[in-house]
């Protein structure tokens, strides 16, 4: 006898493994269908998911943790990494915070830039996760196809910020720089030609037979459980509630947009693509608005066109460097700010706003010191992740494979 | 007429009276604290009475505040009213020693990974909770990393040790 | 009849130096065997976090990883020859990186994509793995947080290089049994 076949023969199943009549498997964290590090140790009745029991923590990075330690400025490098597919949202809404707690009002012209990047953070965001809806149904075409119009997204952000991906764009009561013509140029080539690709991503999979015999009625949820669990973002208007951070509690002038929002029936697959494709357009159509509206501030203002922060967040925007090396009182605030000699007031905020997957919240208690005595981020994925052995049980087990993907759980914000 | 947050604290108090403390209002959030021992049953009422309806748990989380001797631990929930889009924050405060909190799963299916982070993070014993177990670090981990005396930084890295790294510096 | 169309544009692979004759070439092994490895590398991307997303713009249809001879991303470890680590590496994700790493076959080589699969990056904290050569050997280092698809593309054709420049009895060297026994691994 080999030496394997010993092992074999020394291999001892336990009673109660040879009496069940189910399988269990093992899905993740590195398998490639999970789109991120998920585990899921799963219960299956041939081709049925009876049970799923879901470990998550696999890139816990201690954000909180490492928030308490760094002054409030270099916090935007880790809202970055929170939501990647969408960073801009999350670093927005970071400076958004410290606004809310410093008392910044920031002019009417910075907040429909900000707007402009947010809207195009969220198409990106929207474009992963229903080209990745695609491919796990077998589609890849889709994907390779749409990954071309994001980085032209890309493209604009290297324009404004310098980083395609980890942006750290803007910064608290504005932006680090004025948005240059290239950008506004890039800008305009965009929203011209991404109403042809999202036309033709549609119709590839809109009305695709194949594609609604496998996407719906997988993975759905109702809106009570939903809201039960804490649902948020495409995936809660997918049950059907409304509910939206940008019309509950606008913020960053969004009560001046026009826009509708897009809410499916029964919650499933199906839905959430839908939900998605719908609020691309509803970005697109915010971005342009945004345009006319800075369009118009700019001809009845011309000085406003220089003005890309707040004048009054002073104390904390981190002045343009030309400023640094020619003016002295810019040069005063740059190194009182590097060098942490700023304290912030003490408060306790809660500011939320309406990221790639849901109401992304910040809870910031600061002790008046250079640092947050306490940050936590309220992680959409996090809280609607917990419904997924809910959502698939009773399903097929390639179900569950397309819940997960346009559930677009971003392991990055889920284990924060 | 529409829910205000002078509204939620009149109909509070006089349900509860002097058991609710510390009402303040920031940035037009209004937040109270509650005893440890009867959280559920302040939840409860919130979600029940016909008036107040929080049936959404926005977020709950944890703080650490050494300082406060008896109440270290501090427990924070925040709800939200859908149907008249008015959000509302309670805090548990708790003893280190005893850090003991009835468990909110039995009304919102999201508390539970939520409890079991404050669990993993700081060490909450989150009563009457299906699965309390570590979330987000190794099982065998045996400190609450988030209490405030423990470090940051990765014990075992040697080539960082000099402050201009970060590393033991004032921040 | 149409005349035969070459495709202009395909390049081939630099034929290793030898000695050549009508109908023949002869070279050692280790060039040619190092050319076909070279120029077939089969990747297992190890994505976590946003490292992972730049990963899959370099293999998107705009950077096009497949043009370098490494097309075929294969999920299992068995059938894989570069381990792509694309983002951070938490403790608890580090015996698994290590577990997936066992599983490949010789020779395999290991690529750290981005600053935290190189160093912990900036995250300097106590779940963190302070760089992934604490728990397997690494042949490339890709600086960046994240690196652009230009990176992660220019660190596979640094690895081409070594792989190319690699003897075949590498792997059966003192030298190299001496690294692999302090990580551990037989």
């Amino acid at each position: 006898m080999t030496e394997l076949q010993q092992h074999k023969h020394h291999i001892k199943l336990s009673e109660e493994s040879l009496q069940k009549q189910t399988t269990t498997i093992n899905l993740g964290p590195t398998h490639p269908a999970t789109h991120g590090v998920f585990q899921n140790i799963m219960e299956i009745d041939g081709e049925r998911v009876i049970e799923t029991v879901p470990t998550v923590g696999f890139i816990h990075r201690a954000f909180e943790k490492i928030a308490e330690r760094r002054p409030f400025y270099q916090i935007t490098t880790l809202t970055d990494r929170l939501n990647y597919c969408s960073s801009p949202i999350n670093n927005m809404g970071w400076h958004m915070t410290m606004e809310k707690l410093l008392k910044i009002k920031v002019p009417k012209r910075v907040e429909y830039l900000r707007v402009i990047i947010m809207e195009l953070s969220r198409i990106a965001d929207h474009l992963v996760c229903n080209s990745v809806i695609a491919v796990d149904t077998g589609a890849l075409t889709p994907f390779t196809y749409v990954f071309q119009t994001r980085e032209h997204i890309y493209e604009i952000f290297e324009e404004i910020c310098g980083s395609r991906l980890t942006t750290n764009i803007g910064r608290v009561g504005g932006f680090e720089r004025n948005f240059t013509e290239a950008s506004f140029t890039k800008l305009n080539a965009f929203i011209k030609d991404f109403p042809r690709v999202m036309n033709e991503f549609e119709n590839l999979l809109n009305r695709n037979r194949i594609f609604m015999d496998r996407c719906i009625g997988a993975g759905p949820i109702s809106a009570e459980r939903a809201l039960n669990y804490g649902f948020t973002g495409p995936n809660l208007r997918a049950t059907g509630v409304d509910y939206d951070v940008r019309i509950a509690q606008p913020y960053s002038s969004y009560e001046d947009f026009e826009f509708s929002i897009p809410v499916g029936t029964i919650g499933d697959v199906y839905d959430r693509f839908m939900v998605r494709n719908g609020e691309m357009w509803q970005s697109l159509s915010i971005i342009k608005q945004a345009l006319e509206k800075i369009q118009a501030i700019e001809k009845e203002f011309p000085e406003q066109k220089n003005i890309f922060y707040a004048q009054e967040a002073d104390h904390f925007h981190l002045p343009p460097k030309q400023d640094v090396y020619t003016k002295m009182e810019a040069l005063i605030y740059h190194f009182k700010i590097i060098m942490g000699e700023i304290d912030a007031p003490v408060g306790e905020v809660y500011h939320s706003v309406e990221g790639g997957n849901g109401e992304l919240g910040y809870y910031l208690i600061s002790d008046g010191g250079r640092t947050p005595y306490r940050l936590h981020f309220r992680r959409p994925c996090f809280i609607y992740y917990q419904a997924y052995p809910e959502m698939v049980r009773n399903g097929l087990l390639s179900d569950a494979i397309i819940t997960l993907s346009s559930l677009n759980v971003i392991a990055g914000e889920l284990d924060a | 007429m529409a829910l205000s947050n002078e509204l939620i604290q009149e109909q509070l108090t006089n349900k509860f009276g002097e058991q609710l403390t510390n009402w303040e209002q920031q940035f037009g959030l209004l937040t109270f604290t509650a005893p440890a021992e009867n959280n559920i049953e302040i939840m409860h009422y919130l979600y029940d009475n016909e008036t107040l309806r929080f049936r959404f748990l926005t977020d709950l989380t944890a703080v650490h505040y050494p300082e406060k001797t008896g109440e270290e631990l501090c427990v924070v929930y925040l709800l939200h009213n859908l149907i008249d889009n008015i959000r509302l924050r309670y805090k548990v405060y708790m003893p280190i020693s005893q850090p003991d909190v009835q468990s909110v799963t039995s009304i919102f299916s999201s508390a539970n990974w939520l409890e079991r982070e404050a669990y993993d993070f700081f060490g909450v014993n989150f009563i009457g909770h299906p699965n309390l177990s570590r979330i987000m670090n190794v099982d065998d981990m045996d400190y609450f990393p988030m209490r405030k005396e423990y470090p940051m930084e990765d014990p075992t890295r040697r080539d960082k040790d000099d402050e201009m790294f970060g590393r033991g510096g004032s921040f | 009849m149409r005349p035969v169309q070459y495709n202009t544009k395909v390049k081939l692979a630099e034929i290793p130096e030898g000695y050549s004759g009508e109908g023949f070439h002869a070279t050692t092994f280790d060039k040619i065997i190092g050319m076909g490895r070279a120029n077939s590398l089969w990747p297992l991307p190890f994505a976590t976090s946003c490292c992972g997303i730049e990963f899959m713009a370099t293999m998107g249809s705009h950077y096009d990883l497949g043009r370098f001879g490494a097309e075929r991303m294969a999920f299992t470890p068995r059938q894989c020859d570069v381990l792509l680590v694309a983002g951070t590496i938490a403790k608890k994700m580090a015996p698994i990186l290590r577990q997936v790493y066992l599983q490949m076959a010789e020779p395999r080589w290991v690529i750290a994509i981005g600053a935290c699969a190189s160093s912990g990056g900036i995250f300097d904290s106590y779940s963190v793995l302070q760089g992934i050569d604490q728990v397997i050997p690494v042949d490339i280092y890709v600086p960046g947080c994240p690196p652009r698809p230009e990176g992660i593309i220019d660190g596979i054709l640094k690895l081409q290089d070594l792989v190319t420049s690699e003897s075949l009895r590498r792997r059966t060297n003192p030298v190299y049994k001496e690294l692999m026994e302090s990580y551990g691994i037989d």
